[in-house]
């Protein structure tokens, strides 16, 4: 975990500052580390091959989040934007000189095409910077964002847009009449498409953001009720036993249990019965620790699933901590559980008075009955270490029942 | 000798606290600074030089393993002894591995926190028992477990697994030494020698072994 490095790889994100189209070349520059020009000198180099560059870029330009506003920018310099465009004008001539050699057929497509992917450019440049007003005003305005020269682009973008359509159409009327019909339909589709690319970023992206705000507004209620629900009202019931330490123990300590359990998600329901070994033990624990108002410290290495056996061998375990908060005069008791292949073993230990086993009054059932008898019909063993003055530790054994032995 | 420790933690309340309860009941220690904040304690702890940082676990910027990271190449003769409230294994195992050399939970009282203090302050490593159960989990073979690569870092000794044990039953030091036949002086040894192999291990790969670690 300590080694993670120091560098954080970004996600890419288009640049705003230094940008001469989208800012793509930029943020790609950015994310591999490399510098611009050579970013933008590939794009400019694959536009000789049948236009890859372009339909690269505007894909990045499509999928490629803006960054927002707020993040530091790169300072715009005039000669890297010097290289920038005599690149952008070296790939226009180099696609034009590829559509020429390719043939006739690229030939009466590739200008009309051209000039219609500038319109569409311009247009969804317009859309970025719409983007970018919300972002900086924190305004709901429109896709169209504001201002006469926003418009003024919108529109140029779409007429120019529509001249390379239509330019396309002219072209083609050599055509049968179904087919002319079928390209002016699909051409005027794709021109709309290409149109709307923007809005409809934007529309899935308000939808995500909403969602977003949604789930934490839920998580925050979830918050605030359980807070309310338990803490608040420990804290009134604490307030108002000021005077019974013994009692505002007892509250804190259940209280910190709760809201443990509910943090770090130990599966200790109230309601449901703990399946495993851990749940069992905790669960048990926090039932001495209400009933008699002192700290069970637990501990469980590893863990498995409460059968038969294991549920008598907590419900020993639990007898021992009520032992031991009886009698012991302690305020805290120790609890270690540790599931091994072979056998479950759990301890209890005090540091309180102890006592000697064979001068146990025979009255004291506890021990006896509830302890080793439980063990003894269930196949575990119990060994108790004891001397008045040095605390009292049972150690509880049980062996597993192992797949082949059942 | 006095041990000069450093409080850092983001809540003033726990701060003044702690500086209350080490100021009333002991002489052996002195509190000579505190801070709130990550870039508080790296500056605060290069200022005052103390024996001791407690350092809590859990703050905004990074927590208590961001400030070992920044102070602990400067400053390798501080010491840290890491304090928290979290339960999580994979938090406490990490401001372990950042170089912390033992873990207390804030509910300690007053008299065990001053001699952990103490114990660290002397070289010694402190492991509660709730962190003696999380390394002991976290060295288990169980399924799933990263490949050992080096005997010596990734496996623990039947001993050390027998010290862990009892320290995590709640055993002191001294119990764990008459119980297992061998001299205070060893089980400081072994204690040391754990806390070694938790921070070089390469063993842990920690979001997985967090993930696994209720699997036997």
């Amino acid at each position: 975990m300590e080694t993670v490095s120091d560098r954080t790889v970004e996600p890419v994100r288009r640049r705003r500052g230094g940008r001469v189209v989208a800012g793509v070349a930029g943020g790609v520059a950015e994310h591999l580390g490399v510098e611009v020009f050579w970013v933008r000198a590939v794009f400019a180099a694959l536009t000789a091959l049948n236009g890859v560059g372009v339909i690269a870029y505007g894909l990045l330009w499509l999928f490629v989040p803006q960054r927002p506003v707020g993040s530091p920018e790169p300072d715009e310099q005039p000669r890297e934007r010097q290289q920038a465009l005599g690149l952008v004008a070296l790939g226009i001539a180099a696609a034009a000189l590829s559509g020429l050699l390719t043939g006739p057929l690229s030939g009466w497509i590739a200008g009309p095409l051209a000039v219609a992917l500038v319109g569409a450019a311009v247009v969804w440049r317009e859309a970025d910077e719409a983007q970018r007003r919300r972002w900086r005003d924190g305004a709901r305005s429109g896709f169209l964002g504001a201002g006469r020269t926003g418009l003024i682009r919108v529109v140029a973008g779409v007429a120019l847009v529509a001249v390379g359509i239509g330019v396309l159409l002219i072209n083609s009327y050599g055509l049968d009449q179904i087919r002319f019909a079928l390209l002016a339909v699909v051409a005027t589709l794709g021109g709309v498409a290409v149109l709307t690319v923007p809005l409809w970023i934007k529309l899935i992206n308000d939808l995500g953001e909403e969602r977003r705000v949604r789930i934490r507004t839920e998580e925050r209620a979830e918050i605030a009720a359980h807070l309310h629900d338990s803490v608040l009202q420990t804290l009134a019931l604490i307030q108002k036993q000021a005077e019974q330490p013994r009692e505002v123990r007892r509250l804190a300590r259940g209280q910190e249990r709760q809201l443990r359990d509910w943090l770090y998600g130990r599966e200790v329901g109230e309601a449901g019965k703990p399946t495993t070994l851990s749940a069992a033990v905790a669960r048990a624990a926090g039932e001495v620790e209400d009933t008699f108002a002192l700290t069970v410290s637990q501990v469980v290495v590893g863990d498995c699933d409460l059968d038969h056996n294991l549920l008598a061998m907590v419900q020993a375990a639990r007898e021992a901590m009520v032992n031991a908060a009886k009698h012991a005069g302690v305020a805290e008791i120790s609890v270690y559980g540790e599931v091994e292949p072979e056998q479950v073993a759990v301890f209890v230990r005090d540091r309180g008075k102890g006592f000697d086993p064979d001068l146990v009054s025979a009255d004291r059932h506890g021990l006896a009955d509830s302890i080793r008898g439980r063990m003894d019909r269930h196949g575990g063993e119990v060994r108790l270490r004891t001397a008045p003055g040095e605390g009292t530790e049972v150690q509880l054994r049980m062996p597993r029942k192992t797949e082949a032995g059942t | 000798m006095t041990v000069r420790v450093f409080l850092v933690d983001d809540h003033a309340l726990f701060r003044a606290g702690v500086r209350a309860e080490l100021d009333s009941i002991t002489d052996e220690i002195e509190v000579v600074g505190e801070a709130g904040s990550v870039g508080e304690a790296v500056a605060g702890i290069a200022r005052h030089r103390p024996d001791v940082v407690l350092l809590d676990v859990h703050m905004p910027d990074g927590g208590g393993a961001e400030v070992l990271r920044q102070v602990r190449t400067a400053l390798p003769e501080v010491v840290f002894l890491a304090l928290s409230v979290s339960d999580a294994a994979e938090d406490v195992i990490a401001v372990i591995r950042a170089g912390a050399r033992g873990y207390v939970t804030k509910t300690i009282s007053s008299q065990e926190l001053v001699r952990a203090v103490v114990r660290v302050a002397e070289g010694d490593a402190v492991f509660s028992p709730r962190l003696a159960g999380f390394v002991l989990d976290a060295f288990a073979d169980r399924p799933g477990a990263a490949p050992i690569s080096d005997p010596e870092l990734d496996l623990l000794t039947p001993r050390e697994r027998d010290v862990l044990r009892l320290l995590a039953r709640g055993y002191a030091y001294k119990e764990i030494a008459s119980e297992l036949f061998i001299s205070v002086k060893t089980v400081e040894t072994h204690v040391s020698s754990v806390l070694r192999k938790t921070q070089l291990s390469n063993r842990y790969e920690l979001s997985r072994w967090a993930s696994d670690r209720r699997l036997v």
